[in-house]
Formats: C-alpha cells, sequence, structure tokens
C-alpha cells in the first residue's frame, strides 16, 4: 500500500518535472522556429575567429 | 563584391571570407534612403529593447534564403565588433540584432546589411505593429497540461480497467480524487477556448462544432463529479481528458501557418516609409505619415510616388503597373497631376503634394467596406451545419431514451441521459475536418500554392466563376516575345542597337537590348535619352535612335501606329529600318489550364487596353467576357455584382489594383514569382509557375471536401455503436475509454492517409 502511493507521487513528480520542462521550452521561444537551429548547430566555430573587413 | 560571394554561397561552399576583403563603395544617396532611421520617434518605435548602451532590433529580411545566409548573418559580430549578437529566424525570414547603442546607430546597422546584400524590408506596417505570439503558445500550453493530465489520469485508471477487485478502497478513492484535481486543469484551461467558441457561436449564428464537443465534456465532467462524490463509480476523467488532447491535437494540426507570407497586408507595406522633403532649399528625410499638403518632394528613378502630387520639375515617366495593371509607363508633364502608387522611371523629380498619403486616390480604395468585413463569419461551413443536425439528433435521442428509462427506474434515466451526450460527443467529428483539411493545406503548400487557413480549401471547392487579371497573372514581365518589322539587320547593326538600348533604363529598352543575343557591347558616345521620346547614340560616326513615332523621321505609312500595341522604332543613320513589336508573354500552360476550367464560368477582367484581345480570345474558351480598362474599383464592383447573382467568386490577380476584388471575391487567389515580395491581402498565394495547376487545385479542395463527408458518415457509425450501449445503460467507463480513442485515432488515419493518397493519384 505504502509503496505504491510511494511510486504514485514519484512517477507524477518526475511527469511534473516534464510538464515544467515543456513549459519554460515553450516561454522561451525553442516552438517559434523549429527551422533555424537544425541549420545553426551545423556550423563551425572555427572560421569566425578570424577578422573580416567591410 | 559581396553579391558574388553570396551567389557563390548559393551552391554552399563555405570559404574563407576574409579572402575577398572588398568593400562597396556605398551607394549614393545612403543617407537620403535611411536618414529616417536618426528620427527618434522612429527609432523607438523599431527598437524592441533599448537600455543606456545596448538595443535590440528585429528587421524582415526576405533575401534570406540558404543555409548559407544564416550562416554569414549569425557571424555579423565578427564583422562588426558592435554588433554584439545576431539571430536568424529562417522560415520568418527574420533577423533580430542586439547591438550597442553607444557605439553604432541603427542606421549603420541598417546600412551594413544593406552593403552585404541583405536589405530590411521595414514598411509603415512596422511602425503600427503589435503583434504577440501569445495565442500561438497558449495552444502549446494547453497541449501541455492536457497531456500531464491525460497520462496521469490514465496511469490511475489503468488498474481499475483489469482488475478493479485487487485494488484497495482507499487507494482507489486516492487515485478517484487524484484523477479529478487533475481534470480540472483540463476542463478550465485548456477546454475553456470551446467553451467560449460554442457560446459565440450559439448567441451569433446558431449551432457550431463546439456546441456538441462542449456540450460532450460539460456531460462528462459533471456525471464523473456525481459518480466520485457519491462514490457510485469511477467517473469518466480519462475519456475527457482523452478527448481534450485528441481534440487539442487537431487544432495544432489544422494551424500550419507560412510564416513568410504575409496575407494582410495593404497599401502600408507598399508604400515608402519615408520620403525626402525639401524645405528651405534643403533636402530631409521625413517619415510618409508626417506628409502635408504643400510640401515640396523629391523623388529618384525606382522609387514610389508617396501621395497624390503636381509635377513641378524633371521629366517623368510613371509605370502604374502594379496599380493600374496598365503595361506601359505614363508620360507626365510638368503640372500633371500624379497619383500615389506609380512608380518614376527616368531621372530625379520634384513633386508637390495635394493630399496626404492616407488621402490618396489609391488608398481610397481600401476604404471600401471588402476590407473592413472579416469573411470568416459569413461562412458556414459543412462542418457547422452538420453539428447542428448532429446536436438536435443527439438532443433527441437522449431525452426519448430518458423518458422511455424513466417509466420503470429514475436513476437510470438520469444516467442514460448522460451517457448519451458523453458517447456520442463528436470526437470523431470534431477531427476530421481539420486533419483533412489541414492535410490539403501541406499538399497545396508543396505545391505552392499558400493558403491562409483550412476555411478556404472548403470555399474553393465551391468556385463556379474564376476572374483572371491581366497583367502580372496571365502574363510573365519577361523579355520575351520581341518581334522585328522592317529592313533586316545585320549583327553589327543589332550589336549597335543593343549597346545603345543598354544605356537606357526605361523598360521597353531593356526589353529590347535584353532580346538580342549578342554579347558585345560597343562604346556609345553623345548618348542623349529624352523621356517620353526615345534615345539617340553614335558608335563609330553611326547615329541610332530608337523611341517612339515622334522621335523618329520619316516613318513609312505602313509602320505608323495604328493599333494598341507598343511599338519602338529604330533609325540608323536617320534612316527608318524598322519597328520592334513588344509583345506580352503568357505564362506556361495557360491554354491547357484554361481549356480544363470550362466547367467554371471564366472572366479576364483586366487595367490595360484591348492591344491583347486577339490572343487572349484565342486563349480563352468561348463565351469568356474579356474586360479592358478597368480601374481597381469596377473590378471591385464586378466581384460585388457577381456575388449579388449568386456566384461564388474566385479571382486571381497580382498587383495593387487587384486589392479590392481579391479581399471582396470568396477566394482571392495572389500570384506571385517571388514570394517574399509585396502582394496584396488576399486568401492565398500562388506560385507563378503553379498557377497551370489551379484546376488540379479545385479539383483537389472538392475531393477533400468529399472525404471529410465519408468521414463524418464513418463517424455517424461510431456513435451509433455507442449508443446503443448508451441507451441501453451499459456505457462504462472501460468502453467510452476505449470507444473514445479508437474512433479519433481511426478516423485520423483515414483522413490523413485517404488525403495523402487522392493527393497521389492527381499528382499533387
Amino acid at each position: 500500500m505504502l509503496i505504491i502511493i510511494l511510486l504514485v507521487s514519484a512517477s507524477f513528480i518526475v511527469a511534473l518535472g516534464f510538464l515544467i520542462a515543456f513549459i519554460w521550452a515553450v516561454r522561451s521561444g525553442q516552438f517559434e522556429d523549429k527551422f533555424t537551429p537544425s541549420v545553426r548547430m551545423l556550423f563551425d566555430d572555427s572560421k569566425s575567429q578570424e577578422s573580416i573587413e567591410l | 563584391m559581396v553579391y558574388e560571394l553570396l551567389d557563390a554561397k548559393d551552391l554552399c561552399s563555405y570559404y574563407d571570407l576574409s579572402d575577398r576583403p572588398g568593400t562597396i563603395p556605398p551607394e549614393s544617396g545612403f543617407d537620403a534612403q535611411y536618414g529616417f532611421l536618426n528620427d527618434p520617434a522612429i527609432e523607438s518605435k523599431l527598437l524592441e529593447f533599448k537600455d543606456s548602451d545596448i538595443s535590440k532590433v528585429t528587421f524582415s529580411i526576405p533575401s534570406i534564403h540558404c543555409a548559407s545566409c544564416i550562416w554569414l548573418l549569425e557571424k555579423l559580430h565578427d564583422i562588426k565588433s558592435e554588433i554584439l549578437q545576431t539571430q536568424v529566424n529562417f522560415p520568418k525570414r527574420e533577423l533580430s540584432i542586439t547591438f550597442r547603442n553607444d557605439q553604432i546607430t541603427l542606421k549603420q546597422v541598417v546600412e551594413l546589411l544593406v552593403k552585404i546584400g541583405y536589405e530590411p524590408y521595414i514598411s509603415l506596417e512596422d511602425l503600427d505593429k503589435n503583434e504577440t505570439h501569445s495565442t500561438d503558445n497558449r495552444l502549446y500550453y494547453q497541449l501541455g497540461v492536457t497531456g500531464f493530465a491525460f497520462a496521469n489520469i490514465m496511469i490511475f485508471s489503468l488498474p481499475g480497467y483489469f482488475a478493479p477487485e485487487t485494488i484497495e478502497p482507499t487507494l482507489k478513492l486516492m487515485f478517484k480524487y487524484f484523477s479529478l484535481s487533475l481534470a480540472l486543469p483540463v476542463l478550465f484551461y485548456s477546454a475553456q477556448d470551446y467553451f467560449i467558441s460554442a457560446w459565440n457561436g450559439l448567441i451569433h449564428r446558431g449551432v457550431n462544432m463546439d456546441v456538441p464537443i462542449s456540450l460532450g465534456i460539460s456531460a462528462l465532467f459533471l456525471q464523473s463529479l456525481f459518480e466520485i462524490l457519491t462514490s457510485t463509480g469511477d467517473g469518466y476523467l480519462d475519456s475527457l481528458s482523452g478527448l481534450v488532447f485528441f481534440l487539442l491535437i487537431g487544432k495544432v494540426f489544422q494551424k500550419k501557418t507560412y510564416n513568410l507570407l504575409s496575407f494582410d497586408r495593404d497599401y502600408k507595406s507598399y508604400f515608402p516609409l519615408a520620403v525626402t522633403i525639401i524645405k528651405n532649399g534643403k533636402e530631409k528625410s521625413a517619415p510618409v505619415t508626417e506628409l502635408q499638403q504643400g510640401d515640396r518632394i523629391v523623388v529618384r528613378n525606382q522609387e514610389l510616388i508617396p501621395a497624390d502630387s503636381i509635377l513641378m520639375d524633371g521629366a517623368c515617366d510613371i509605370d502604374y503597373s502594379f496599380v493600374t495593371g496598365e503595361a506601359d509607363p505614363v508620360r507626365k508633364e510638368v503640372g500633371d497631376l500624379i497619383y500615389a502608387g506609380g512608380r518614376q522611371i527616368g531621372g530625379i523629380i520634384e513633386l508637390e503634394v495635394v493630399k496626404e498619403a492616407s488621402q490618396s486616390y489609391l488608398t481610397r480604395l481600401w476604404n471600401d467596406d471588402a476590407f473592413t468585413d472579416s469573411k470568416d463569419g459569413q461562412i458556414i461551413t459543412l462542418a457547422n451545419r452538420v453539428s447542428a443536425w448532429f446536436t438536435l439528433a443527439v438532443l433527441s435521442v437522449a431525452v426519448s431514451g430518458t423518458i422511455y428509462w424513466s417509466f420503470s427506474d429514475s436513476i437510470s434515466a438520469v444516467l442514460v441521459f448522460a451517457s448519451v451526450l458523453i458517447v456520442a460527443c463528436p470526437c470523431a467529428l470534431a477531427l476530421s475536418t481539420p486533419f483533412t483539411l489541414g492535410t490539403t493545406l501541406r499538399i497545396f503548400g508543396r505545391n505552392n500554392l499558400f493558403l491562409k487557413n483550412v476555411t478556404v480549401v472548403e470555399t474553393m471547392s465551391k468556385i463556379d466563376t474564376i476572374i483572371f487579371d491581366k497583367t502580372g497573372t496571365l502574363t510573365v514581365n519577361k523579355p520575351t516575345g520581341i518581334e522585328f518589322d522592317g529592313t533586316e539587320l545585320t549583327a553589327k547593326e543589332l550589336s549597335m542597337i543593343k549597346s545603345v538600348a543598354h544605356q537606357s533604363t526605361h523598360p521597353q529598352s531593356v526589353k529590347i537590348s535584353q532580346s538580342m543575343e549578342t554579347d558585345e557591347l560597343k562604346p556609345v558616345i553623345d548618348y542623349i535619352e529624352k523621356t517620353g521620346y526615345g534615345i539617340q547614340g553614335s558608335i563609330r560616326e553611326h547615329i541610332i535612335k530608337i523611341g517612339s513615332a515622334a522621335w523618329i523621321e520619316n516613318i513609312p505609312e505602313q509602320f505608323k501606329p495604328t493599333d494598341n500595341t507598343s511599338k519602338v522604332f529604330v533609325a540608323i543613320d536617320g534612316i527608318f529600318r524598322g519597328a520592334f513589336r513588344i509583345g506580352t508573354e503568357f505564362r506556361s500552360g495557360l491554354n491547357e489550364l484554361l481549356q480544363s476550367l470550362a466547367s467554371c464560368r471564366l472572366v479576364m477582367m483586366s487595367g490595360d487596353n484591348e492591344q491583347d484581345w486577339d490572343i487572349l480570345s484565342r486563349l480563352f474558351p468561348k463565351r469568356t467576357d474579356l474586360l479592358f480598362n478597368r480601374t481597381p474599383h469596377d473590378k471591385l464592383e464586378y466581384v460585388k455584382e457577381q456575388q449579388a447573382q449568386g456566384h461564388r467568386t474566385l479571382m486571381i490577380g497580382d498587383g495593387l489594383n487587384d486589392a479590392g476584388a481579391l479581399a471582396k471575391s470568396d477566394v482571392g487567389i495572389a500570384v506571385t514569382d517571388d514570394t517574399s515580395s509585396f502582394s496584396p491581402a488576399c486568401d492565398a498565394l500562388i506560385s507563378g509557375d503553379s498557377l497551370h495547376k489551379l484546376e488540379t487545385f479545385l479539383r483537389f479542395s472538392r475531393i477533400s471536401m468529399r472525404i471529410i463527408i465519408v468521414s463524418f458518415i464513418l463517424s455517424f457509425l461510431y456513435n451509433f455503436v455507442g449508443l446503443s450501449f448508451a441507451v441501453t445503460g451499459q456505457l462504462s467507463p472501460v468502453v467510452s475509454a476505449i470507444l473514445m480513442p479508437l474512433s479519433s485515432i481511426s478516423i485520423v488515419l483515414f483522413t490523413t492517409m485517404t488525403t495523402q493518397y487522392y493527393g497521389k493519384l492527381i499528382r499533387l
């Protein structure tokens, strides 16, 4: 009996954690642009160190 | 040149930028063009955030088109250290820039962008924008909350489905109250839009789809509440949260939006943001909105006339093609009135404003009711019509079931009433429309027809009259279809004509010079361009004159312009050689398209003159109305007339001159060759290359509607099965919990798969 209550509350807390993570993701704008990040992560950082004159 | 860099980047070759440290000399008139950005009032409207040393701004940049663009733009902080951070939103073609405002001004930031080839699109609309994304995000929050509640309630309910006897009573009770508390946010937060919409529907337009949904949700909740509080049963909270979860997924699916495209643009986004005013002999940049009667303004080559004004100085050819649909520029003399919206071709002109920008001839079109009425309110969709009958049927079954049972058992009678409402909740019914139309929207999008929202599909399926605009819609603005009449020209003469024509920016000169295949350009001396007449230049003692009939002497009688076609005459060394006939080129596949549309009434309505009557009358099926010389207002009135006669109209146009007709028409489709460029307010955007598929699109919209009807029948069958459980009083939570998702998922699968299948079948 007690163990079930413990398990239920544990699973509930885990689920709540996911809900909070989801709300945070929406709030921080991760659902506004679902395309650009997929491209951005492919860019190399190395070349950007050199200065470019324009 | 950075342009070359970018061109190379199209091939996605990532090279080292510092290999080519090229600087572009700032274009003359940079100051005049972006001077308005130094105006604090404009600046504060554009900036999203500003404190003592950091500012943040977001620009719309239509020229963002590939991964390399993102790469370059997000490396701006390496190019200029005053820029702290840049972030691209590719689907929206937007760039957010954070920069140090104590070291660099907004104007300098914009100039930098222009230099590297990413000219931001700043329009009057940006200045009065109050967009918020809260509605979009709210749907995600609702979905998240419901998903959370649904999953947890299922955890609590599962033991009850399979082994109800083994659970201890205290645990069972705890599970029930847990479920109840989880269902509360689902009911009051996630499902609130259905209640609001149903209520609004009931007061305004009768029964919509949300009425039976709200009835079902309420019945589910009240019955569960009653059972849990009185400890008479387990309740249906699992079904409740599942139902809301599926419905919200349908909503998200239906809400496919094309961020990049703007369907609600008005003249404001077409007009320039700032104009150059001359005050006390000095040029000054000022916002268009501050333009007053009597102001003196300067308009340069390729700039728009912002307000109705009188030409004071300079030569001018005004290209009204976007406003009236007329293909050829109009010659204006000093003292003539020039309407706003025309584009100056040629040199710098000075104008005196007679009317403010918002009062001009062109913008008056926007005061018509067509722009203020929302079409959405008028459409009674198939789904809403069905749900009205559905609600009525369900209520009558519930009432008669209750009456029947009330003779024998009054408690069962109440139970039956609730069960009928619960089981008849039109989940499957409500899902068939969003999933079918959402899929249709995506298939259309793949074929470059972008709909504003899903209701357009239904309206498209009922179209019986199609009205075409001519310039820019049926025709392409490309330099082909040029014929030469007269004495045969040698290759040398052709290259001389090309060389002279190349000197001019007049559209007809450009067309002529582009139509000649020779690449060789000879140096031209003594070049003269007399606006409205023609051009002249010398190449190795030969004098070449190209221009109108008034520009060239001794034109033989048979060449004299008699009809309405545009002709450009050529003389070499004073001897008349012939005339270029500049025809209009029609889009490919037009003939097949027009023949296949024979089942609809076709109309062609143009602001241009009758020069293409011959070709058009051959292109269109017989009995087509070919209407010429129509003003924007005429077009709008014509659509109104057709609608008054009970026709459902589809207007296809491209320019501001069609804006009224597009807005008024049941479906207005704007044709564009470049989706990032300006297009008038419309229900859908179609890319020029896809126009020939119009008939297929219309056919597919009708197929989609048929798929919806079939899935309605299917969900009625589900309801019939469910109701037979309900009226006999056998609806247990398990049956309900199985029936609900089963019917929903099967309907979702059925609609999306059949829609995809038919899309493939007719090759979309």
